[in-house]
């Protein structure tokens, strides 16, 4: 199946009750099986500018590169797969792209932006993150946060200093401990998921998940699967009834069929034909 | 302003300390940063460390042990208010820090930045705050002296952003209570859904959850929200909608009132508040 065809993807974003404007930006290709989400901050409207320039970079440059060629591809010195290095250079370029805007314009200085992404491609999906945006997995009745924070909070959560109830009480939750833009050089934490047909995948920015509990985004999206803007929209106003502190934005994709790239030779001279 | 222990005895106040460092030692001994001469402390009874905002305190197996708030305690994430007892004294906490439930909390987030590579350069680094070994469980303390050392280099980044209004844009929710509980109107009732017709008519069904489906998946389904101001019913999924009262629900959300009989899939129930 392609893979435009394999995923339901559906993504929705609010400023909530109490800031005016919405620093989160969100894009979908569903061509080529990419999503990505980004929290931006910093004064003004920089931290719009730092989310939007991160969103847009990723999404360009890793669907540009696809047109001519697979995410199976091995990447010639690494050995890496295509898939998975497209999604860390251009989280790094986003990186390059924002902090040297923060450099040369004083009033972006110090803006940076969180990152979350996911390129789907051969039945798995290779996921990117930097910061407190995550993404949660929903297969069967179980959700899962597929990405690690890397905020201050989960460092203390992992060093077992503070248990998972006592970390709701905590006033360190939006500290972030890497950010895209901050520094010449981003770390990004990317890793490789195997996906089966009726997972459900939930990107979204910390205005959902500081607000909405995890039972309750369990709830939504196993109860709405079958209508992805319902369960996008009762996610948001969950936030919002809870107080919609923060902007919230979600990115839902439901996996409808198998989407393995042809492997053989018959099967890769057709696509060469194709080209 | 730092946080702070008052320490009294009998009501008597003896004494302030501000929680100025990392790590504060309370014990018998005079080394301790918070003395207290008695043969029923321990010559190291607890210590409280600070992580920005957060406090937490620890027994450092004193003989014979410490309560807060009337309860025996190992380790404890301190809240504004909180009583510490050893023996016959008192050590009352009080943070001025504004609590995570007001909004001015959800500041914007902000990046925390590690001055060093942490995982590269860690066990050559921390060797100066090695010897503090404050957790109980030696597995744990590595890692948290590695945030409580990086967090002592805590720069405010300039990303913080002073932007945030002195009031919300719009009040947060005063029908919201902190927990995220139904207001009081909801709370006291219970709102129940009554099987009319069909094979289960008579049986009831408690609306306790924050979502409740209806239907059957794949032909009908509805879903009823609980939101802080009402309950709600929205169509999911199938070609027909429900009805409402003989009226069929449009793609919004429709409040329910009591009484209001719903027909889906051909069955009608009755939506009444109990108790």
């Amino acid at each position: 199946m392609k893979i435009a065809e394999a995923l339901e993807i559906f993504s929705q974003t609010d400023p909530g009750m109490v800031r005016s404007h919405n620093e989160d930006s969100v894009a979908c290709e569903p061509a080529c099986g990419l999503v990505v989400l980004a929290d931006g901050m910093g004064g003004y409207n920089a931290g719009e500018v730092a989310s939007g320039i991160a969103v847009s970079v990723v999404v360009t440059e890793v669907s540009h590169r696809l047109q001519n060629s697979s995410p199976v591809d091995r990447v010639e010195n690494s050995g890496e797969e295509l898939g998975v290095s497209l999604l860390r250079d251009n989280i790094q370029k986003a990186n390059a792209s924002i902090f040297h805007a923060a450099q040369s314009q004083p009033q972006y200085a110090g803006m940076g932006t969180t990152i979350v992404s996911g390129l789907f491609y051969d039945d798995r999906v290779a996921v990117g993150h930097v910061g407190d945006s995550r993404m949660y997995r929903l297969r069967g009745e179980v959700l899962e946060t597929i990405t690690h924070d890397h905020s201050l909070l989960q460092e203390q959560l992992d060093s077992g200093m503070i248990s998972v109830e006592d970390a709701r009480l905590s006033k360190n939750k939006n500290l972030v401990t890497r950010a895209v833009g901050i520094d010449a050089d981003v770390d990004s934490e990317i890793h490789v998921h195997d996906v089966l047909v009726g997972d459900i995948y939930l990107l979204c920015s910390d205005g959902l998940n500081d607000m909405v509990e995890d039972d309750d985004i369990q709830s939504t999206l196993y109860a709405l699967q079958s209508n992805l803007p319902l369960a996008a929209s009762q996610l948001i106003q969950m936030a919002n009834d809870n107080g919609g502190r923060d902007n919230i934005s979600v990115i839902l994709i439901k996996v409808k069929g198998k989407f393995s790239v042809p492997r053989g030779w018959l099967a890769k001279l057709l696509n060469w034909f194709e080209k | 302003m730092a946080a702070k222990l008052i320490l009294s005895m009998d009501g008597g106040i003896i004494k302030e300390y501000p929680l100025n460092k990392e790590r504060m030692t309370i014990g018998r001994k005079a080394h301790n940063d918070i003395v207290i001469d008695n043969l029923a402390v321990s010559g190291e009874h607890a210590a409280i460390v600070t992580i920005l905002n957060d406090s937490f305190l620890e027994d450092m197996d004193s003989t014979n042990g410490l309560e807060v708030n009337g309860k025996p305690t190992k380790k404890h994430f301190l809240q504004n208010n909180d009583v510490i007892e050893i023996g016959k004294y008192r050590l009352k906490y009080i943070t001025d820090q504004i609590t995570q439930t007001t909004p001015e909390d959800f500041e914007k987030t902000m990046v925390l930045r590690a001055p060093v590579k942490h995982e590269a350069a860690a066990p050559g680094a921390s060797k100066a705050v090695e010897t503090q070994s404050f957790m109980a469980a030696p597995a744990v303390s590595k890692p948290a002296i590695e945030i409580a050392e990086k967090t002592g280099k805590f720069e405010a980044p300039q990303t913080r952003v002073v932007t945030q209004p002195a009031t919300p844009a719009k009040p947060a929710q005063p029908a919201v209570s902190a927990s995220g509980e139904a207001p009081a109107g909801a709370q006291k009732q219970v709102a129940v859904v009554q099987v009319l017709t069909g094979p289960n008519a008579g049986k009831e069904l408690e609306l306790v959850k924050n979502l409740t489906t209806l239907g059957k998946p794949g032909l009908q389904v509805a879903v009823l929200t609980r939101r802080p101001h009402g309950f709600f019913i929205t169509h999911v999924e199938g070609e027909n909608f429900p009805l409402v009262n003989g009226r069929a629900l449009t793609n919004q959300a429709h409040q329910l009132n009591e009484h209001d009989v719903i027909e889906l899939a051909g069955i009608k129930m009755e939506f009444y508040f109990k108790g």
